[in-house]
């Protein structure tokens, strides 16, 4: 109801009819306000800092080589690991499957011309680049922040104070953003879908942006508290986590990952939406259980926020809470598993073509059924305290976002390049890319729990020479991985000046930013589409008269 | 493409809601952030909270609160929810002279308001390094003065604009609704604030 008038909005600042009907390559390096711009605005800032963190991860290999400290120095070591973690996690993971899948995708998902508020995101965006240029700048100034990307008390008040400020300072930049982004997502797809679109005819990956935005409101802000307390802590003399003061180190914990738990599910429902448009796609089935899969969403998001204990089972937390905290963080594996039985049997008996974008939603659903087992035996607590702080953590979490997160983001950019750029990636070299990354995921991320389970302490820069022969290994896969990026960079920008012509719709896809141009006009449609059927109506004799799960509809609504 | 926004598909009844409409969603839109806002002051709360409950004697001897002026400090903020309220009421009826005047009075509420608390900090004989209470003190009520001063920001921002020609009128009264909610929400927090700060301490 509300779209046409919003979507003036855009247009009266790009002087009304006399609009183009293309940007210009500029357009992309300012303050636009296009959806569209600023999802490509943050996937090609993302896959940069990609850049950027994963070359931090290759010098920590190469020093984890040998068990000798000789590569890098202890301090320089300890800045690579906090930003590697940093980055991946606040300026690659969070910018690219939100901000980058979410502003470009949502719009033109639920039949809208713009965000709800296309200033505001823009604003959202912008903060983005300068939270990065922080932490680069940390490294100048005392050698960048030091204490791991948690950023524990005392530890982050006693080591090189300045570019830990930095450090907060840049987290609460991109906090910001995300709390923005995510007052966008959610004013927008409650009121700006199609007239004809109701609930549950909405895309599972505008369901998965639903839960990803309640989770980042509600949490985030908690996180800011947390910063700024430290902030407070280390610059202007108060003792909040300061024991010898009174003060608790315990307390930054619990803060930190009432926000930080919920991090990991704001890295992977949107994976899973991603998940939830591939494999129906490419499969040609409706997709097996959209309410299961859509409310699981919301499962995931209500009870993620009540687990976050698990990462303090061994910080004195009383043993009712343990228990509590346990119950707690086993249960997420049910909706989690509910998605993943799912995709499963959308896949069965399913037209399955091996695209590039397949073949990584179907090593994600592999990758991310090991490294979601793994991390219920983590969320046990008694088996939490005897790996606690060992490379088995390590492998788990590398597992679930490598092989979950980056897989999914890699799934998503061979799904909708076609959209975004109007040509096609290249498939032979995708493939090569997939299978590179495949197996440098499982070389350098399985070992890390044999080593876990031997006891390898996480964080550290030498180690005994016992653990020597499989980390080895782990650096081998490691140098596989990066490897593994040389020909999807390639494959990107080649294609996307020289690549084949993608047409509309190249996949036959039926969720509704395929009923526009690839890439979209300025304002996405000539006309507002009108819903005729469900988002993954395949295979159906009258696909226009189905619902989203295949069921007919009483009467299209428009 | 603008032509092509006129044959949209629109829902019957709203054709000439349609400005009313696109208004509707930035107020939405500012209650979502607030929402989220919140959860930045509970944060701070259970910080509070915590160290409350873990230490014996809360606040320690030296650290007192002063309890008279933060309770006349409250009494006008509350109070200057219901006086914004009525600079509300009054633009719904195009009733500008009205509007202005009770935004003006909040604004003069509010700057009251913070002066108040600048002299409390002035006059407290402890500062923000002294003890933990101190700490979470001056954090707390700092960042709920912060907010008050966006309020009054915001509040001064809309009699700015209100000197335009029917800038605000019984259709569009956005700005100044959206100045009132972030009003109101300054004041639920600083309910809860003044519970668990000072009133906290007579128990």
């Amino acid at each position: 109801m509300a779209q046409a008038e919003v979507s003036m909005k855009p247009t009266e600042i790009q002087g009304g009819h006399g609009h183009p009907d293309k940007w210009k390559w500029y357009d992309y390096f300012t303050f636009n306000v296009d959806h569209k711009v600023i999802g490509i605005q943050y996937l090609v800032t993302s896959f940069l800092f990609y850049l950027v963190g994963g070359f931090m991860a290759v010098l920590m290999r190469t020093e984890l080589a040998t068990p000798d400290s000789d590569f890098l120095s202890p301090e320089l070591y300890n800045a690579f690991l906090t930003n590697h973690g940093t980055i991946m996690i606040f300026l690659w993971i969070v910018p690219a499957a939100i901000g980058g899948f979410g502003n470009y995708l949502i719009p033109l998902m639920i039949g809208a011309r713009d965000m709800a508020f296309p200033k505001l995101n823009a604003l959202a965006f912008w903060l983005n680049p300068p939270a990065g240029l922080l932490l680069a700048a940390s490294f100048f100034f005392g050698g960048g922040a030091q204490s791991g990307w948690t950023s524990y008390p005392p530890l982050s008040e006693i080591t090189a104070n300045l570019p830990q400020t930095l450090w907060c300072l840049a987290l609460i930049m991109v906090g910001t953003s995300s709390i923005l982004g995510s007052v966008n997502f959610l004013v927008t797809i409650w009121k700006m879908r199609v007239p004809s679109m109701a609930w549950d005819q909405m895309p599972l990956f505008c369901w998965a942006m639903v839960a990803t935005s309640v989770l980042a409101l509600f949490a985030t802000p908690v996180l800011a508290a947390a910063l700024i307390l430290l902030i407070f802590d280390i610059n202007f003399g108060t003792s909040f986590f300061k024991p010898d003061a009174g003060g608790n180190v315990v307390v930054y914990q619990h803060l930190f990952w009432f926000y930080s738990h919920p991090a990991v599910y704001l890295m992977i429902l949107p994976i899973f939406g991603i998940m939830s448009e591939v494999i129906p796609v490419h499969a040609r089935k409706p997709i097996f259980g959209y309410k299961a899969i859509a409310y699981s969403s919301l499962t995931i998001c209500l009870v993620g926020l009540f687990v976050w204990v698990h990462h303090m089972f061994t910080s004195g937390t009383a043993p009712w809470m343990r228990i509590f905290f346990t119950i707690s963080t086993l249960i997420v594996a049910v909706p989690t598993g509910i998605k993943i039985f799912s995709w499963t049997a959308t896949l069965w008996g399913g037209k399955i073509r091996y695209t590039t974008a397949m073949l990584f939603a179907v090593g994600l659903l592999s990758m991310f059924v090991f490294g979601g087992l793994s991390g219920v035996t983590l969320g046990a607590a008694p088996f939490d305290i005897h790996v606690h702080d060992t490379y088995y953590v390590v492998g788990h979490f590398h597992y679930v976002l490598f092989g979950g997160s980056v897989f999914g983001i890699y799934a998503g950019i061979y799904h909708w390049f076609p959209k975004i750029t109007g040509r096609m990636l290249n498939e032979p070299l995708g493939k090569v890319h997939f299978v590179l990354t495949f197996i440098g995921t499982l070389l350098t991320f399985t070992p890390m729990h044999n080593l876990g389970m031997q006891g390898m302490p996480r964080r550290v820069a030498m180690y005994d020479p016992q653990f020597a022969d499989l980390n080895q290994l782990v650096t081998v896969g490691a140098y596989i991985l990066a490897v593994s990026v040389i020909p999807f960079y390639f494959n990107v920008i080649w294609s996307w000046i020289k690549g084949a012509k993608a047409g509309p719709n190249p996949w036959n896809a039926m969720t509704m930013e395929w009923t526009t141009d690839s890439p979209p006009i300025i304002e996405n449609w000539e006309v507002l589409p009108v819903l005729t059927h469900g988002p993954y109506a395949y295979g159906m004799e009258q696909a226009d008269q189905v619902g989203p799960a295949g069921e007919p509809l009483a009467t299209p609504r428009s | 493409m603008q032509g092509a926004i006129d044959s949209t598909p629109a829902a019957p009844g709203h054709e000439g809601a349609a400005h009313e409409e696109h208004q509707d969603l930035r107020v939405l839109g500012l209650i979502t952030f607030l929402a989220s806002e919140f959860l930045m002051f509970a944060g701070f709360f259970a910080v509070f909270l915590v160290f409350r409950g873990s230490h014996v004697q809360w606040p320690p001897e030296e650290t007192e609160v002063e309890l008279l002026l933060p309770a006349v400090n409250t009494l006008i903020l509350v109070s200057s929810s219901w006086v914004i309220n009525l600079g509300t009421k009054a633009i719904k009826k195009n009733d500008l002279a009205g509007m202005r005047k009770w935004f003006g009075i909040t604004a003069a509420m509010g700057a009251v308001f913070l002066a108040g608390q600048v002299y409390e900090y002035m006059n407290l004989g402890y500062g923000l390094k002294t003890n933990l209470f101190s700490n979470c003190f001056y954090l707390t009520t700092g960042f709920h003065g912060a907010h008050v001063f966006i309020g009054l920001v915001l509040i001064l921002g809309v009699l700015w604009r209100s000197r335009r020609a029917n800038h605000y009128s019984d259709i569009t009264h956005t700005g100044p609704e959206m100045a009132e909610i972030y009003w109101h929400f300054v004041d639920v927090v600083w309910i809860v604030l003044f519970s668990l700060i000072y009133l906290l301490t007579l128990i």
